[in-house]
């Protein structure tokens, strides 16, 4: 019951043919990372989470943060194994995701006779879009939305706070330099734009 | 003791910490933070210590950091140093408000160019009055939104000038300059900003002639009979036993409030009141800075070509107080304007409200994210709090720490010189950013406590709590910052500040202790103490 393997490799999968797809290839660097973590994720044992609780979170958190053009995606990055990570050292934060994954599950069943995990792409998708936004937070959907607003943050500070998401905003510091310089590039970006002109 | 290779964790990411800043259980997402000023802070110190109680009286608010480490919050703070300006020493005789100095401007600026001299401290001349020239390193330039900043106080005629930092852009004293990482608050393994600990304290000990007692937690001061200080009575705090250092002179600087808790613990048959405290005067002319903040998205910078925006660690340019000689602002005092921004450290906890104004989900929400990385311009206000009758500290007759010392009770109020201050920040701030292209949606705030002004303490500028002054019936100590009643202390931390300019405390502190070591010596020498 605790087999992760396949939502692990599909997404890891699926994130690196999108990658070849876009760009071309995958940088080999990012190649490896990607058979490094879906060796470990493959093994991955969730601590806080059941196999299918980690398995839904995982496939919200591709939703969120998916491979693009940029970068590839949150469950590569290891934001659902952070949420794993807090949710073991929390039982309000475990309750706030199995309790949110299991209103998913049963708004599915109603839906469509399936888990969430389980579920069509296009009908994941159609309940998502729903409980993605606050305007649909006040009737029945109020509980969807007000736990994907957690997955949202969290897997969004999961992948950015990742090297692969630090690399994806493209943040250069960090670093010893001998002189601080500003690439007049940039500064004529930003004035171009401003109320200030050139 | 501190030890900066290990402790300080400059150039780790927050990866190399399990919760990545967030908390142990993501408790910063419960609005509970192990990490008061973020992960790999090295203030260590928090605005709770364990089994260290302060009090405050009931319908006050006040939030008291504390850092418990060798060099105290010198090893993390803003590094921020500005002069006083001259007529900030005379406060009284200009307008009425607030206490005059028992010094000039002209008796610390020799101390300040020592002082700026020897920590290092960029900046540039400027000739503007209320921002004093010194002795300045080269201030790296502006980063692209400060620049936008720079255009917009322009247009609307406030100074926005080079900033001045305690950090060295030169070598100096042996210490390398700067490499731009922006991790300041984290300690510096180079040693290349400003710590107490790293600058002063370790040199010091490097001569053999300073013998530094770590894990000390002073109790009290002793007097003999003749009503000098001739130890000092501390709790080990290893072995919580409590041992005595005998001393020919005492100098204290535990930061302003816990000196004045040391004093007014030091009670004896010849100082009922505390130690030196016949005025009644210790405790009492606490403040803090006045402290507001406005941020905002800024639309030229969406999608801005990445490149490393680090610096120092803090602003590049910063706005002085530019409106000294009005009088008809209805408030007293000036503020200075601190600016935030650029590229930073991707950190969880910093998209969270990108992510509810966006909403969705998906490669939208990551394009979006993408594209406001590093727009957010943050200014801050840091005003002038004047004295009042309402704010102090006082030992709490009921309360003691886990050392048995009895803690201090605050009172804190703002009046309405600060109150309408913040809200003078908050138009200015909103012009500056709405100049740059900015929206800004927050409502002005009203001139209540808590709306938008900072909660007292939170600034970390406390001080005023051993005031020196020429007249011992209403201060503590003398213009050497020696006590009226006592010939053998001094007291060498922000505690003998007769006022709290929107000037950074901690170069004052610096000069007014270099200004006091030497009359000590000179005393000394003369066998006066």
């Amino acid at each position: 019951m605790f087999n992760n393997d396949a939502v692990s490799r599909r997404s890891l999968l699926r994130a690196a043919g999108l990658a070849i797809l876009s760009g071309g290839t995958l940088p080999l660097a990012e190649a490896q990372q990607v058979h490094q973590i879906a060796a470990r994720e493959g093994a991955y044992r969730p601590r806080a989470f059941t196999g299918h609780e980690y398995r839904t979170l995982a496939t919200l958190a591709d939703l969120i943060i998916p491979a693009d053009d940029v970068s590839l995606g949150a469950v590569v990055a290891g934001a659902p194994a952070w949420i794993d990570l807090l949710a073991s050292q929390n039982p309000e934060l475990t309750n706030i995701y199995t309790g949110g994954i299991a209103w998913l599950d049963a708004e599915m069943q109603r839906r469509g006779g399936t888990n969430f995990v389980d579920a069509k792409p296009a009908d994941q998708i159609a309940l998502v879009d729903l409980i993605a936004y606050r305007k649909n937070g006040t009737g029945e959907l109020a509980p969807g939305v007000r736990f994907f607003d957690w997955a949202r943050k969290m897997v969004v500070d999961g992948f950015y706070s990742s090297p692969l998401g630090t690399k994806d905003l493209g943040y250069l510091g960090n670093s010893a330099v001998s002189k601080f310089e500003v690439p007049q590039e940039a500064i004529q970006y930003a004035l171009e734009r401003s109320p200030f002109g050139k | 003791m501190l030890n900066p290779s290990k402790d300080f964790k400059e150039h780790w990411w927050p990866h190399q910490t399990p919760d990545r800043g967030m908390g142990p259980g993501g408790s910063r997402y419960f609005g509970k933070s192990p990490y008061p000023f973020g992960l790999y802070d090295a203030g260590y110190g928090d605005w709770e210590l364990d089994g260290e109680p302060y009090t405050v009286a009931p319908g006050d608010k006040f939030r008291w950091y504390r850092s418990r480490i060798v060099g105290g919050r010198t090893n993390h703070y803003g590094r921020i140093s500005l002069r006083f300006a001259d007529y900030d020493f005379t406060p009284h005789s200009r307008d009425g408000v607030g206490t005059d100095w028992p010094i000039t401007y002209d008796d610390l600026s020799p101390y300040y160019d020592k002082a700026e001299s020897f920590i290092g401290v960029t900046g540039s001349k400027e000739g503007i009055r209320s921002a004093p020239d010194g002795i300045f390193q080269p201030c790296p330039p502006p980063r692209v939104h400060e620049m936008l900043v720079q255009r917009a106080c322009k247009q609307l005629n406030i100074p926005c000038i080079p900033s001045r930092l305690a950090v060295i852009t030169q070598p100096t004293h042996g210490r390398p300059a700067c490499h731009y990482c922006a991790q300041c608050s984290r300690g510096c393994l180079t040693g290349s900003n400003y710590s107490a600990s790293q600058t002063q304290i370790f040199p010091a000990m490097k001569t053999g002639r300073l013998n530094l007692v770590a894990n000390a937690m002073a109790r009290e001061l002793i007097t003999d009979s003749s009503g000098k200080v001739m130890a000092v009575s501390y709790i080990d705090k290893i072995t919580r036993t409590e041992k005595q250092i005998k001393c020919r002179a005492a100098v204290v600087a535990c930061g302003a409030c816990e000196s004045a808790r040391l004093l007014l613990n030091s009670k004896s048959s010849r100082f009922p009141n505390g130690l030196a405290n016949g005025s009644g005067q210790i405790g009492r002319h606490l403040t803090d800075s006045v402290g507001y903040s406005l941020s905002a998205r800024i639309p030229a910078l969406e999608n801005l070509p990445r490149h490393n925006s680090d610096g120092m660690g803090g602003m590049h340019v910063y706005m002085p107080w530019w409106l000294w000689e009005k009088k008809d602002l209805g408030f007293p005092r000036g503020y200075h304007i601190e600016v935030g921004g650029g590229f930073g450290m991707p950190s969880p906890g910093q998209f969270a409200g990108l992510c509810a104004r966006h909403e969705g989900y998906g490669k939208d929400l990551k394009t979006y994210l993408r594209s406001q990385y590093g727009t957010s311009v943050n200014l801050a206000g840091r005003g002038e709090h004047v004295p009042n009758p309402n704010t102090y500290c006082e030992i709490d007759p009921a309360v003691v720490d886990k050392f048995g010392i009895p803690v201090l009770r605050f009172h804190f109020k703002w009046t309405d010189n600060e109150l309408k201050q913040a809200q003078h920040m908050h138009e200015t701030f909103t012009a500056i950013l709405e100049t740059m292209g900015g929206t800004i949606t927050r409502a002005a705030p009203k001139p209540v406590e808590g709306d938008g002004i900072s909660i007292g303490g939170e600034i970390i500028h406390e001080l005023g709590t051993v005031r020196m002054g020429n007249d011992a019936q209403t201060s503590a100590l003398n213009k050497y910052c020696q006590a009226h009643e006592v010939k053998n202390l001094f007291v060498a931390d922000a505690a003998p500040f007769v006022s709290n300019p929107d000037k950074n405390p901690t170069l004052t502190i610096n000069a007014l202790a270099w200004r006091t070591a030497e009359y000590l010596a000179e005393e000394m020498r003369k066998g006066n103490v």
